[in-house]
C-alpha cells in the first residue's frame, strides 16, 4: 500500500519538464541584457585604456565580432555543457569562481537560512498561538522592524558593537590568514573542511568569523518568516479539523502542536524556496559589508571593473541556482503534503 | 439629466466609500498599526517636501562662508548629529535624503502601477496565449533575486542615463512589475468567474466596459496595500543600490544607503554617528510604510478582520448596549 | 431513572457589536438512554448553537446560562478541563461537513490513535488498533484502508469515519449536527441505519439536528421544533407529525415536498432577527392563526397531553389570556420580518 513511490517520481519528472521553458527565457534575458550595455565590453573590462589593436584582437578571440545570433547559439551551447564563460579582466573561468567563491556563499547562506528559520519559526509560532496578546504584538513588531533594517546597516552595527567596542568577534573575512594558510581545502566550504580534517582550532576560528555575517543576514530575513508563519498558524487554528479535534476532547496542547503547528509549517517549505532568491540578494550586501569572499563579493568587484562576461556568467548561475532550488523545494513539499502529487 | 448624473456620481462614490468604510471600523492592533504607520510616513513626506526649509544646510554643503565644517565632528553644537568625513552635516543629509528616497519610490510606484496593472488586467481577463506568455515571462523574472536584477539594471542604465533618480526608479520598477502583474492578474481571474461578470457578458457588454466597471474597482481595492508594502521594499532596494554605489550618485543628492557605505570605514575607528543616523532613518521609514501597509491589509482584508465583540449580559432587560469589554 | 441529558432553561447568547444574539433563549429538553430526539427548524433558528452549546463548544464571545445536566452533572458550570475529559468517552459530536473535519496531513490511523491515547493512556498499541478497526468495521470501512489519508475517501466514507471516531470511546450522548445534509440520499440512508444501530446496540442517547423532517420521521422517537431560539413544540415524532399543535409545525409539514405535493407552499416572511426578536410570541408576524394576545404577551408552555408540550396561545392557559385576547388579529399585510 505504498503510495509514495511512483507518484512522487512522476511528480518530479513533470516538474522538471515544466521548468525548461522558464530556464530558456532566463538565459535569453541575461544574454540580451548584457548585449544592451553600451560600449565595447572588452575595452570596458580592460579599463578603457587598452590600445585599439589589442581590443580588436581580444574581441575576435572571444567571439564578440560575430553576428548576434551566432553568439547566442554559442552561449547556449556552452551553458548546456556547463561552461559559463571566462572573465575578461582576469581570465578566470566562471566555473572556478563558482567552485571557490560559491562555496563561501553557500556556507554563509546555509547558516543564515538556519538562523532565519529558527528565529522566524519560533517567534511566528508564538505570535500566532497567542494572537493579539502582548506576545503577539511584540513578535510582529520585532518582525517588522527587523525586516526594515537593511542588512548592511545591521552588519555595520554588529561590527561596531561586537567587533570594535566589545572586541569579541572578527568583522571581516571567512577566517584569519593563519588559519587559511594552514587549512587543507577539500570542498572549499571551510566549516566542512575543518571538520573533515578534525582541525578544531581552525573550526573555532572559522565559526567565529561566521557568526556575525550569518546572524546578521539570518535575522533580517527571519523577519519575513515570522509574518508568514503567524498568519498560517492563525488560519490553521480556524480550520474545521481543529474544531473536530477539540470536540473529541483532545487537549489544547496537542491540538496546537500536532495539528495546528505542523499544518501551518507546510507552506513554509515553499517560502524557503522563495526566500532563497531574497537571501542570495542579501548575501551580496552581507559579503560586501563583511568582506566575505563569496560570489556576491566577486560580482560586486567585476561590476566595478565593468567585466560584462563575468557578470553575465555569474548572473546566469544565480538564476539557475534559484530555479534548481525551487524544484527541490517543490519536491520536498510534495513529499510532505500527500495532496500535492500529480 | 442632472438628476441621473447626480445618481451616477453618488453610486460611484458609494463604491469608494464602501472601500474605505472598514478603515473607520478598524479596531485594536490594526488601527494602531495603520495610524502609527501613517504618522511616521507623513513625517518623512513632510521632511521630503519641505527639505529646503527644514534642513539646516544643503546636502553636500561642507562650509558656511569660508568656515569649513569639522571633519567627522562629534554630534554637538551646530551639528546635532555630527559631520561626515567630507565635512557634510549628517542631519542635513538625512532630511535631504528623505526627499531622494520618496522621489525615487514615488516614481517607481507610478511606473510599476502604470505598467503592471494594465498588463495584469488584460492578461487576466483575456487569457489565452497572451496570458500564458506573459505569465511565463513574469515567472522567469521572479526567479531572479530581485536585488540582483536591480543592480544589473542600474549598472546597465547608469552609463547611459544621467539622472540617478531615474535609473534607480526604473531598476526598482522592473523588479516589482512582476508582482503587480501577478496580483492583479490573479484577482482579475477570480473576479472574471463571478456570476455578475458573466451576466454582464451575457447581456452583451463590451470587454472594456466590463473591465472598467466591474473588474477595475474590485481589483483596485487590493492595490493600496500592495503599493504601500512595495514602497517599503523599494526603499530597501534603493538604499541597497546606494550602498553598492549604484542609482543616485553622490553629486545628485543625499542617499541614506550611500551614507552607510561611507560609514563602514569610519566604524573601524569607532565613529558611530555617520552610520547610525542614516541607518535609523531607513529603519524608521520602512517600518512606517510597512505598518501602514499591514494596517491597511488587516482592515481591508476580511479574512484577517476581527469584529469587536461586546460582552453578553443576561440580566439586561432592554437592548441597551453593555460595556464594550472584548476588543480584537 | 435519570435521563442521560436534561437541559433546563438554557440560554446561549452571542455577543456582537449591535447587542447579544439570542440564539438559544430559555430552552428545556430531556433525552433518555437509547432515545433519539430530533431537533428541527429553519436555518438560523438556533439548533446548531443548541447542539454545540450542550457540549460546551461555543466560539468566544458566547455565554451560557441555565443548566445542562449530563447524568446529573451540570456541564455549564463545569471547569473546561473536566468538560474536555468528558468529550470523547461520554459526549460525542458529529459535524455536518465531513470533507474538512479530518486533518489532511494525518492518516486515519493517526486520528484514532490520538483520540484513544488521549482518553485511555493505558491502552496498548495493539488494543488501540483492534478497537479502531472494530469500530471502523461497523461503519463499513475495511482494515486495508486504515493507513490511508483523508483525501483518498469520498464524502460519505469520511462521514462514516467521523462517526467511527466519535463512537470509538462509546459515548453515552451523541449530538449529530446535520450529519447527512451534504451527502446524497443513498449514503444518507446508510448513515441513518448506522445511527439506528447505535440505539439498538449501545443504548446511546442521540440528539439529531436537522432541517429535514423526513429523516426525523424515520429515525427519531421524539421531535422538538425550534423557532427563533425557543422550542415551540415537542413530543413523540409520530404524534407531532400526525397532529401538529403549533401553527409553525403545521406550516413546516405543509411545506415539505412529497410525492403528493401539487403546489408549493411556503411560510410568508423570513426568520426573525435574533438580536431584537418580535415581541410576545416570536412567530406572530408570520402566523396564520395569530390572535390579539400574541404580539402582546410571551406565550406560556403547556402540556395538552402527557408527553407533549407546546408554546402557543392557541393552547392556553386560558386564565392568562386577557379579554378579547383570542380575537384573531387583523393585518393589512404580512409584516415582513427582518432578516436574521
Amino acid at each position: 500500500m505504498n503510495q509514495t513511490g511512483p507518484s512522487l517520481k512522476r511528480y518530479a519528472i513533470t516538474r522538471i519538464a515544466l521548468v525548461v521553458p522558464m530556464v530558456f527565457i532566463l538565459l535569453t534575458l541575461v544574454f540580451l541584457l548584457m548585449r544592451v550595455a553600451p560600449g565595447n565590453p572588452v575595452s570596458a573590462a580592460l579599463g578603457g585604456h587598452a590600445p585599439p589593436a589589442v581590443i580588436k584582437a581580444i574581441s575576435h578571440q572571444l567571439g564578440y565580432d560575430k553576428p548576434v545570433y551566432v553568439q547566442y547559439g554559442h552561449y547556449l551551447g556552452q551553458i548546456i555543457r556547463g561552461n559559463f564563460g571566462t572573465t575578461i579582466s582576469d581570465r578566470r573561468s566562471v566555473g572556478s569562481i563558482i567552485l571557490v567563491n560559491g562555496a563561501a556563499t553557500l556556507e554563509l547562506t546555509f547558516f543564515a537560512m538556519l538562523v532565519a528559520l529558527v528565529v522566524g519559526t519560533l517567534v511566528g509560532l508564538v505570535s500566532g498561538r497567542f494572537r493579539d496578546s502582548p506576545l503577539d504584538t511584540g513578535g510582529r513588531l520585532f518582525g517588522i522592524v527587523v525586516y526594515a533594517t537593511p542588512v548592511f546597516f545591521l552588519g555595520l552595527l554588529a561590527q561596531l558593537v561586537f567587533g570594535v567596542w566589545l572586541n569579541w568577534l572578527p568583522t571581516s573575512d571567512q577566517a584569519s590568514p593563519i588559519t587559511q594558510a594552514l587549512m587543507q581545502t577539500h570542498t572549499n566550504i571551510y566549516v566542512l573542511d575543518a571538520i573533515i580534517d578534525g582541525n578544531w582550532s581552525a573550526l573555532k576560528d572559522i565559526v567565529e568569523h561566521l557568526i556575525l555575517p550569518a546572524t546578521t543576514l539570518g535575522i533580517v530575513y527571519g523577519g519575513v518568516f515570522i509574518r508568514l508563519i503567524r498568519v498560517n498558524v492563525i488560519r490553521t487554528l480556524k480550520e474545521d479539523y481543529i474544531e473536530a479535534a477539540r470536540a473529541r476532547g483532545i487537549n489544547e496542547r496537542s491540538v496546537v502542536y500536532r495539528h495546528a503547528f505542523r499544518n501551518a509549517l507546510v507552506p513554509v517549505i515553499t517560502v524557503i524556496g522563495l526566500q532563497l532568491a531574497l537571501l542570495l540578494g542579501g548575501a551580496i550586501l552581507t559579503e560586501t559589508t563583511f568582506n566575505w569572499p563569496g560570489i556576491g563579493h566577486e560580482l560586486y568587484v567585476y561590476l566595478q571593473n565593468r567585466d560584462y562576461a563575468a557578470v553575465q556568467g555569474i548572473v546566469v548561475v544565480f538564476a539557475l541556482v534559484v530555479v534548481a532550488a525551487s524544484i527541490v523545494i517543490d519536491f520536498a513539499n510534495a513529499f510532505i503534503d500527500p495532496r500535492v502529487r500529480y | 439629466m442632472a438628476a441621473t448624473a447626480a445618481v451616477r456620481l453618488h453610486r460611484r462614490t458609494l463604491g469608494i466609500r464602501r472601500a474605505f468604510g472598514p478603515i473607520a471600523d478598524a479596531r485594536g492592533m490594526a488601527r494602531g498599526m495603520l495610524w502609527t504607520g501613517a504618522g511616521i510616513t507623513l513625517v518623512f513626506v513632510l521632511l521630503a517636501i519641505f527639505a529646503p526649509l527644514l534642513s539646516p544646510y544643503s546636502f553636500d554643503q561642507y562650509e558656511v562662508g569660508h568656515h569649513r565644517f569639522a571633519q567627522l565632528g562629534h554630534p554637538g553644537h551646530g551639528h546635532i548629529l555630527g559631520t561626515t568625513v567630507q565635512s557634510t552635516d549628517v542631519l542635513s543629509r538625512i532630511v535631504w535624503g528623505a526627499q531622494t528616497e520618496l522621489e525615487v519610490v514615488a516614481l517607481a510606484l507610478a511606473f510599476g502601477l502604470v505598467v503592471g496593472v494594465p498588463l495584469g488586467l488584460i492578461a487576466g481577463y483575456f487569457g489565452g496565449p497572451l496570458d500564458r506568455g506573459a505569465v511565463l515571462f513574469m515567472d522567469a523574472m521572479f526567479a531572479f533575486p530581485p536585488l540582483l536584477l536591480a543592480i544589473v539594471i542600474a549598472f546597465l542604465l547608469g552609463s547611459s542615463v544621467s539622472s540617478g533618480v531615474l535609473v534607480a526608479a526604473v531598476a526598482i520598477t522592473i523588479t516589482y512589475v512582476p508582482q503587480y502583474f501577478r496580483v492583479v492578474r490573479n484577482h482579475v481571474i477570480s473576479v472574471r468567474e463571478e456570476p455578475y461578470v458573466e451576466a454582464a457578458r451575457a447581456l452583451g457588454a463590451k470587454p472594456f466596459t466590463i473591465l472598467r466597471r466591474y473588474v477595475f474597482f474590485n481589483v483596485v481595492q487590493n492595490v493600496p496595500v500592495i503599493a504601500t508594502l512595495n514602497a517599503a521594499d523599494a526603499v530597501l532596494t534603493l538604499t541597497a543600490l546606494g550602498f553598492l554605489g549604484y542609482g543616485v550618485q553622490p553629486t545628485q543628492g543625499a542617499e541614506w544607503g550611500y551614507d552607510v557605505s561611507r560609514a563602514v570605514s569610519d566604524a573601524a575607528s569607532g565613529i558611530w554617528w555617520t552610520g547610525l543616523f542614516p541607518g535609523l532613518a531607513i529603519v524608521l521609514l520602512v517600518t512606517g510604510l510597512t505598518l501602514l501597509g499591514e494596517g491597511l491589509n488587516e482592515t481591508i482584508n476580511p479574512v484577517l478582520r476581527r469584529r469587536s465583540i461586546r460582552k453578553v449580559d443576561f440580566a439586561a432587560p432592554s437592548l441597551e448596549p453593555a460595556s464594550e469589554i472584548l476588543e480584537p | 431513572m435519570t435521563s442521560v441529558l436534561d437541559v433546563r432553561n438554557l440560554r446561549l447568547w452571542y455577543g456582537t457589536a449591535r447587542g447579544p444574539v439570542r440564539a438559544v433563549d430559555d430552552v428545556s429538553l430531556t433525552i433518555e438512554a437509547g432515545a433519539t430526539l430530533g431537533l428541527v427548524g429553519e436555518s438560523g433558528c438556533g439548533k446548531t448553537t443548541l447542539g454545540r452549546g450542550i457540549l460546551g463548544l461555543l466560539p468566544e464571545g458566547a455565554r451560557a446560562d441555565g443548566e445542562v445536566l449530563y447524568k446529573g452533572r451540570n456541564l455549564v458550570t463545569m471547569s473546561p478541563r473536566e468538560l474536555r475529559r468528558l468529550r470523547g468517552p461520554e459526549l460525542g459530536l458529529i459535524f455536518q461537513e465531513p470533507m474538512t473535519r479530518l486533518n489532511p496531513l494525518l492518516r486515519i490511523e493517526d486520528h484514532f490513535r490520538e483520540t484513544l491515547e488521549q482518553h485511555e493512556p493505558k491502552m496498548t498499541s495493539d488494543a488501540i488498533r483492534r478497537r479502531s478497526l472494530d469500530t471502523l468495521g461497523r461503519m463499513g470501512i475495511p482494515p486495508t484502508r486504515f493507513r490511508q489519508y483523508p483525501h483518498e475517501f469520498s464524502g460519505g466514507m469520511r462521514q462514516r469515519i467521523m462517526i467511527a471516531l466519535a463512537l470509538v470511546l462509546r459515548p453515552s450522548l451523541l449530538v449529530a449536527d446535520e450529519p447527512t445534509t451534504s451527502l446524497d440520499v443513498i449514503v444518507e440512508a446508510q448513515i441513518l441505519r448506522i445511527l439506528a444501530d447505535l440505539k439498538e446496540n449501545f443504548d446511546t442517547a442521540l440528539l439529531l439536528i436537522t432541517h429535514n423532517l423526513g429523516i426525523v420521521a424515520e429515525a427519531c422517537d421524539r421531535v422538538a421544533v425550534m423557532y427563533a431560539g425557543k422550542i415551540v413544540e415537542e413530543g413523540p415524532a409520530r404524534d407531532v407529525f400526525a397532529e401538529p399543535m403549533h401553527p409553525y409545525t403545521r406550516e413546516l409539514l405543509r411545506s415539505t415536498i412529497s410525492l403528493d405535493t401539487r403546489e408549493l407552499h411556503s411560510i410568508p416572511g423570513a426568520p426573525p432577527n435574533l438580536i431584537s426578536p418580535p415581541s410576545g410570541c416570536r412567530f406572530h408576524p408570520r402566523c396564520p392563526d395569530v390572535m390579539r394576545v400574541c404580539p402582546v404577551r410571551d406565550p406560556i408552555e403547556t402540556r395538552p397531553e402527557a408527553d407533549r408540550r407546546v408554546l402557543c396561545w392557541l393552547h392556553g392557559p386560558e386564565e392568562q389570556i386577557p379579554a378579547d385576547g383570542t380575537v384573531p388579529l387583523e393585518r393589512e399585510e404580512i409584516a415582513v420580518a427582518e432578516e436574521a
